[in-house]
């Protein structure tokens, strides 16, 4: 069984990330590690290694040369091989350029399972992973609070996404993309001699030639969506001293305003 | 006029279905005609209900109530969302589609755009036309600190859209229904086996979409059962404290913090609590806090996106009111 878990390399903090001057996200002014999300999706997949013999994990990445480093941790927490997509090319790519790519390196590498994060924190769109599904023409499951595999069939449950905080269970043939939330299991910490075995690891890297991906259909002048401009948000915090009345009525209209009402 | 499709989702929470699609149609006329589609055949009140909200043309699949008919459980043959503004977007070449971002609907979205080879914009918090009558969608970006408007160059723009971007206004018109002929994608949806939890009254915590939290301001028993009261009405869960568990206020499975539940709702409602390390280790996954309590220096009002100061004991009964006094006869449903 071949389980492929996408791995981001995202700015630490994201409140100091900053926008360059082609309003991309300045990607080398901030420390970078592998998202909090997709440390979930590398567990299950560890997980599901423990559990049968027949598993290989491939972390994928597609990131500027620092992103190997969120590799380097999917390893030393249970991956077995790393690869990373590098091309200059690929500098500014939109959602759907990004799935375009990695659902080729996905190919590539054949598999039974994708599994990635649920939302990536700074893009936080939630959309990979039911993108590579349309584009491998493969079931997707977002969003997934368990995983459990069977000889070939997915079983997941999930919050059933209407509010009242009931759940329903979902089976999927593999091939399959599968989403996973934080809560589908705590990253357990690695070993210090599992952190210095995955530098010996094999991390290969691939360029958009070694993945048949013409550069013009890619990175920033391939989006479908332009930025037109990027303004610093005014302090959002609100604190607000008034009698109960006005107070209970300022609470109801945010709540209106926010939906819940 | 260009059309502008809007999903109306199928079962989002009882009482926001008509609230988000009467939102996106509001937004919609902003953009050109609005149009609703919807995976249903939709009764006389749906109908009445869309073309109050403004909607010019309500589209729903030609074999619906055959679909409909097949159980939850056996969908292998229904037509997505995605397979319906797939082929209505060849169909009437609209200017823009709007999904409401919720889990499906961005689902519904990322699969379109695929499909569409089309530019895709999720999480806008507003909408409005720009110089050339495109769509121009302004998101909160990198954890709200930016703003960023951008628009879609290529291909049927589509946009999902934050409940915040409008408030539904009604826009009288007179809705025509149409049905259109859609052809399921091959087996592409994971089959739904069981809904195994029938819906509790209260969702549990640690799912609940909704939070009201209680701690050692609330002051007493007697106004913790107030705080319940605004959960029900809410249709929230209720947790607190340490030091409400402590107190007896709520048993100590609804304790929320790191030795206790670790909850991510959408909404988290803090009355009398401080925020704690301990217990901030617990509630920092909400999406939005909302924070009363006397104390302005507590650290809970640094995680608030409105803190009122004041005395919860007070404040909690006026908000059991005022949310009494707005549910459901202004339902626009
Ligand atoms: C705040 C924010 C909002 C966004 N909103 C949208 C949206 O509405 N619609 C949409 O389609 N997309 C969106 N994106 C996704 C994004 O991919 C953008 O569309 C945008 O064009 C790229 O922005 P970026 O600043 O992340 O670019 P980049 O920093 O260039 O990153 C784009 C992608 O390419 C990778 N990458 C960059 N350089 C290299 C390299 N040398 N080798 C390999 N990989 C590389 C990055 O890891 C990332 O995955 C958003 C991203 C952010 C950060
Ligand atoms: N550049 C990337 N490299 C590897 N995985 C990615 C990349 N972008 C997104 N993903 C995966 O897709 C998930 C959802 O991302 P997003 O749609 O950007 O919110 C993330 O949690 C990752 O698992």
């Amino acid at each position: 069984m071949k389980i492929v878990v996408l791995t981001k390399h995202v700015p630490q903090a994201i409140g100091e990330v900053s926008f360059g001057p082609d309003l991309t996200v300045n990607r080398s002014a901030v420390r970078c590690r592998l998202q909090d999300a997709d440390e979930y999706a590398v567990e299950q997949a560890a997980r599901i290694a423990c559990r049968r013999l027949d598993v290989q994990v491939t972390a994928l990445t597609m990131g500027p040369s620092g992103a190997s480093a969120a590799l380097r941790t999917a390893l030393a927490r249970g991956a077995d091989e790393g690869v990373h997509i590098l091309d200059d090319a690929l500098h500014g790519c939109d959602a759907p350029a990004t799935s375009l790519v990695l659902a080729a390196a996905c190919r590539r590498l054949g598999f039974d399972v994708v599994l990635c994060g649920t939302a990536s924190t700074d893009s936080a769109m939630s959309v990979i992973p039911a993108m590579l599904a349309e584009r491998l023409g493969v079931p997707a499951l977002c969003r997934c609070d368990t995983l459990r595999t069977d000889e070939d069939l997915l079983h997941a449950t999930r919050d059933d996404g209407t509010g009242t905080g009931g759940t329903e269970d979902l089976t999927a043939a593999m091939p399959a993309v599968v989403s996973v939330t934080d809560r589908s299991g705590e990253p357990r910490y690695p070993r210090f001699e599992a952190i210095a075995d995955a530098r010996q690891k094999l991390v290969r890297t691939w360029s958009l030639a070694d993945l048949g991906i013409e550069t013009t259909h890619v990175g920033l002048a391939a989006a479908a969506t332009k930025v037109g401009k990027v303004t610093r948000a005014e302090p959002p915090p609100t604190t607000v001293t008034e009698d109960p009345h006005s107070a209970a009525v300022r609470i109801a209209d945010f709540l209106t305003q926010q939906q819940f009402l | 006029m260009a059309k502008v499709l809007t999903l109306v989702e199928r079962d989002a929470r009882e009482g926001t279905v008509w609230r988000s699609a009467c939102a996106l149609l509001t937004l919609a006329r902003r953009l050109g005609e609005p149009i609703a589609v919807l995976g249903d055949t939709p009764d006389e009140e749906m109908v009445g209900a869309l073309s109050r909200y403004g909607a010019a043309e309500i589209w729903c699949p030609a074999d619906a109530d055959k679909a409909a008919r097949a159980t939850n459980t056996d969908q292998a043959a229904r037509a997505t969302d995605t397979d319906l503004l797939a082929a209505l977007a060849q169909r009437l070449d609209p200017a823009a589609i709007l999904i409401a971002s919720t889990p499906r609907g961005q689902e519904t979205a990322a699969r379109l755009a695929i499909r569409l080879d089309s530019g895709i914009i999720t999480d806008a918090v507003d909408l409005r036309p720009g110089p050339g009558g495109e769509a121009v969608a302004v998101q909160r970006c990198l954890a709200g600190s930016y703003l960023v408007e951008s628009t879609i160059i290529r291909g049927v723009p589509v946009i999902t859209v934050r409940p915040e971007a409008a408030l539904p206004e009604p826009h009288p018109a007179e809705a025509a229904l149409h049905t259109i002929a859609v052809e399921p994608s091959p087996q592409r949806a994971p089959h739904v086996v069981a809904i195994p939890k029938p819906r509790a009254a209260r969702p549990a915590l640690d799912h609940a979409d909704i939070v009201v939290a209680g701690g050692r301001g609330v002051g007493s028993r007697a106004a913790f059962a107030v705080l319940t009261d605004v959960a029900e009405a809410l249709g929230a869960a209720v947790a607190g404290s340490h030091t409400a568990a402590e107190l007896g206020w709520v048993p100590p499975e609804a304790r929320v913090g790191l030795t206790g539940t670790t909850v991510h709702p959408r909404l988290y409602l803090a009355c009398g609590v401080s925020g704690s390390v301990r217990h901030r280790a617990g509630m920092q996954g909400a999406k939005t806090v909302i924070a009363i309590g006397d104390d302005p220096a507590a650290p809970i009002f640094k995680l608030a996106e409105l803190g009122v100061v004041g005395d919860a004991r007070t404040i909690l009964p006026a908000l059991l009111a005022e949310i009494r006094a707005r549910r459901p006869p202004h339902d626009p449903r």
